[in-house]
């Protein structure tokens, strides 16, 4: 694993809406390339031939029919969140 | 500086299932809001979702209509992003192991076939639909939340406004025939985005390119494609660069508009989705699913042209849709002249769909009612004048031709003696137009010819009193 640098600690950061300064920048990187490091032990096993494992269960197939069932009642919905209008979920405006 | 158009197409498509592909809740399109909801869509804690079979089918069908090599094991990936039309905030999609891959369409512009090439086809699920206000805030509604969608990535292979035109008419057809989905555009249930960059003639690495949304018709797709294009040549010939980001065609001005700068791929974090097991198709899966694929429109059209000698745009026009095709064949089935039944599709009965903003099926025209109408033109028993009178009759009333032209005495007046009596009182009233006609005015015929028809209500045979009034005079 390369290191994490600062530079990828404020490109993230922004992409998590964080302000963060430069001393916290240069400290999360450090850290954040050490943890990420603990993982890299995982790269010493050799994988060639090995197909990726998508699911940790021997499962596959597991479909439901197309028939419509269990519809939630909107009142019931609406009343677990904190305002509506028009039957539907007022949420302050993103962009 | 010339410079070649390059554009690649990501089509999204909603599959006409009775329910969500993740959650059993009902999937159809006008709802009131919120009440196709099912705890799944609303990502409550301990949900947990369930793969719709019926969506894996139809993204197969799909696949197999668009030519790809069908997947033989895929999985499920999450997607994140946040953003209130999907309260998980992260959409299942699938990354690496789509249902379809490798595949192709072929188009025709301006006489030319040419193929465009399918990178791709993966099933995901849509987002709900935001409503903003202008006071800062915004209304959810989660009807369509987990709709079962297919996502159709070309491989950069147009070259053209008009080619993107001809792929997405033709990627509409051939859906449409496999009864998957009604991509219908004003629906939502057809969109489209255009990825458009262009590059100096010769030069084979691509420019770098932007994403084009908000693309509401097939005609905004060719308006929107060609105006970016001409954005793009200005920037690149006054030594600008282009910047890849995303913009936004807007249809009252034409013009397309910059929404945002794109970051990269790797800030979704996609992940495999634990909660959804693997996906094995094998061959008599496929074979199943394959044999549930109608005769498609590419080889309609060659049967029309090879088989009833249509020309190459009837046989083109006939088949845009499967309404339209089964229709015409039907008619052809029941016994009417294949050129007849096709000029009489794409003329008045595709007028009157028009003007009453009608699909065929809104209307009371059957193909044996069209058939019946078209076999009373071929052997004369009535006229096209009369027929656009039992035509019109026929498709707001429906029934059978024959019936019509006897209750209404509609039937052609092609008797000699009968004919021959009412020229004579035409012309015993009309001393002036003989005259006329002898002094070389040829027009005047024509105006006797409008008095027999006007006698007889139209119903007199065209070529016949013709020849009988030409016949007439030249006694006189």
């Amino acid at each position: 694993m390369n290191k994490f640098t600062e530079e990828d600690v404020r490109y993230f950061a922004n992409f998590a809406r964080i302000a963060i300064s430069d001393q916290d920048a240069a400290q999360f990187s450090e850290l954040i390339s050490e943890l990420v490091g603990f993982g890299d032990v995982l790269n010493e096993v050799d994988t060639e031939g090995v197909k990726p494992m998508t699911h940790p269960l021997q499962l596959y197939n597991v479909l439901r029919v197309d028939v419509p069932q269990d519809v939630l009642d909107r009142e019931e919905m609406l009343a677990g969140v904190e305002e509506h209008e028009d039957g539907m979920i007022k949420v302050p405006n993103i962009l | 500086m010339n410079f070649e158009t390059i554009v690649g197409l990501e089509v999204h498509v909603e599959l006409k299932t009775d329910t969500k592909i993740f959650s059993p809740a009902p999937a159809h399109f006008g709802a009131e809001p919120n009440m196709n909801i099912h705890v799944t869509d609303l990502a409550y804690p301990g949900t947990l979702p369930t793969l719709n079979k019926r969506a894996v089918e139809f993204g197969m069908k799909a696949s197999m209509a668009l030519n790809c090599d069908v997947a033989r094991e895929m999985n499920f990936d999450r997607k994140h992003y946040f953003y209130p039309d999907n309260p998980k905030a992260y959409q299942i999609s699938q990354d690496d192991r789509p249902v379809g891959s490798n595949g192709w369409i072929e188009i025709e512009v301006e006489g030319k076939k040419k193929k465009i090439r399918i990178e791709r086809v993966h099933l995901e699920e849509d987002a709900g639909k935001l409503t903003h206000s202008d006071n800062g805030y915004s209304l959810v509604d989660l009807n369509r939340q987990g709709t079962p969608l297919i996502e159709i990535v070309t491989e950069a292979d147009i070259r053209s406004p008009e080619e993107a035109y001809a792929f997405l008419e033709k990627l509409k057809a051939i859906i449409q025939y496999t009864g998957v989905s009604d991509v219908r555009m004003e629906e939502g249930s057809l969109r489209c985005d255009a990825n458009i960059s262009l590059r100096p003639y010769g030069q084979e690495e691509f420019g770098t390119k932007t994403e084009l949304k908000n693309l509401n018709s097939f005609n905004f797709v060719r308006r929107g494609i060609a105006n970016e294009v001409e954005r793009q040549e200005k920037v690149l010939l006054s030594g600008g660069e282009i910047v890849q980001e995303t913009r936004r065609y807007d249809e009252t001005t034409g013009q397309t508009v910059l929404m945002r700068i794109k970051g990269s791929a790797n800030d979704y974090r996609f992940i495999n989705d634990p909660d959804l097991s693997e996906i094995h198709i094998d061959q008599e899966w496929i074979d199943r699913v394959r044999a549930e694929i109608p005769e498609l429109p590419d080889a309609r059209k060659a049967r029309y042209v090879q088989e009833l000698d249509l020309p190459e745009y009837d046989a083109h026009v006939l088949t845009l849709t499967k309404e339209m095709s089964d229709f015409f064949d039907a008619t052809v089935t029941a016994g009417a002249d294949a050129k007849l039944a096709s000029n009489w599709l794409m003329g008045e009965v595709s007028a009157y769909l028009n003007a009453e903003q009608k699909e065929l099926h809104d209307t009371a025209l059957t193909p044996e009612g069209l058939a019946s109408m078209v076999k009373l033109i071929s052997d004369g028993t009535i006229s096209s004048k009369i027929a656009k009178k039992v035509f019109k009759e026929l498709i707001e009333n429906g029934g059978n031709a024959a019936d019509i032209v006897k209750a209404k005495g509609l039937v052609q007046i092609s008797d000699e003696g009968t004919l021959r009596t009412i020229v004579s009182d035409i012309l015993n009233a009309n001393e002036q137009s003989i005259e006329d006609f002898k002094n070389g005015k040829d027009r005047a015929v024509g105006f006797l010819v409008g008095q027999v028809m006007k006698a007889t209500k139209g119903q007199a045979n065209p070529p016949l009193v013709n020849k009988i009034l030409l016949e007439e005079i030249n006694k006189r």
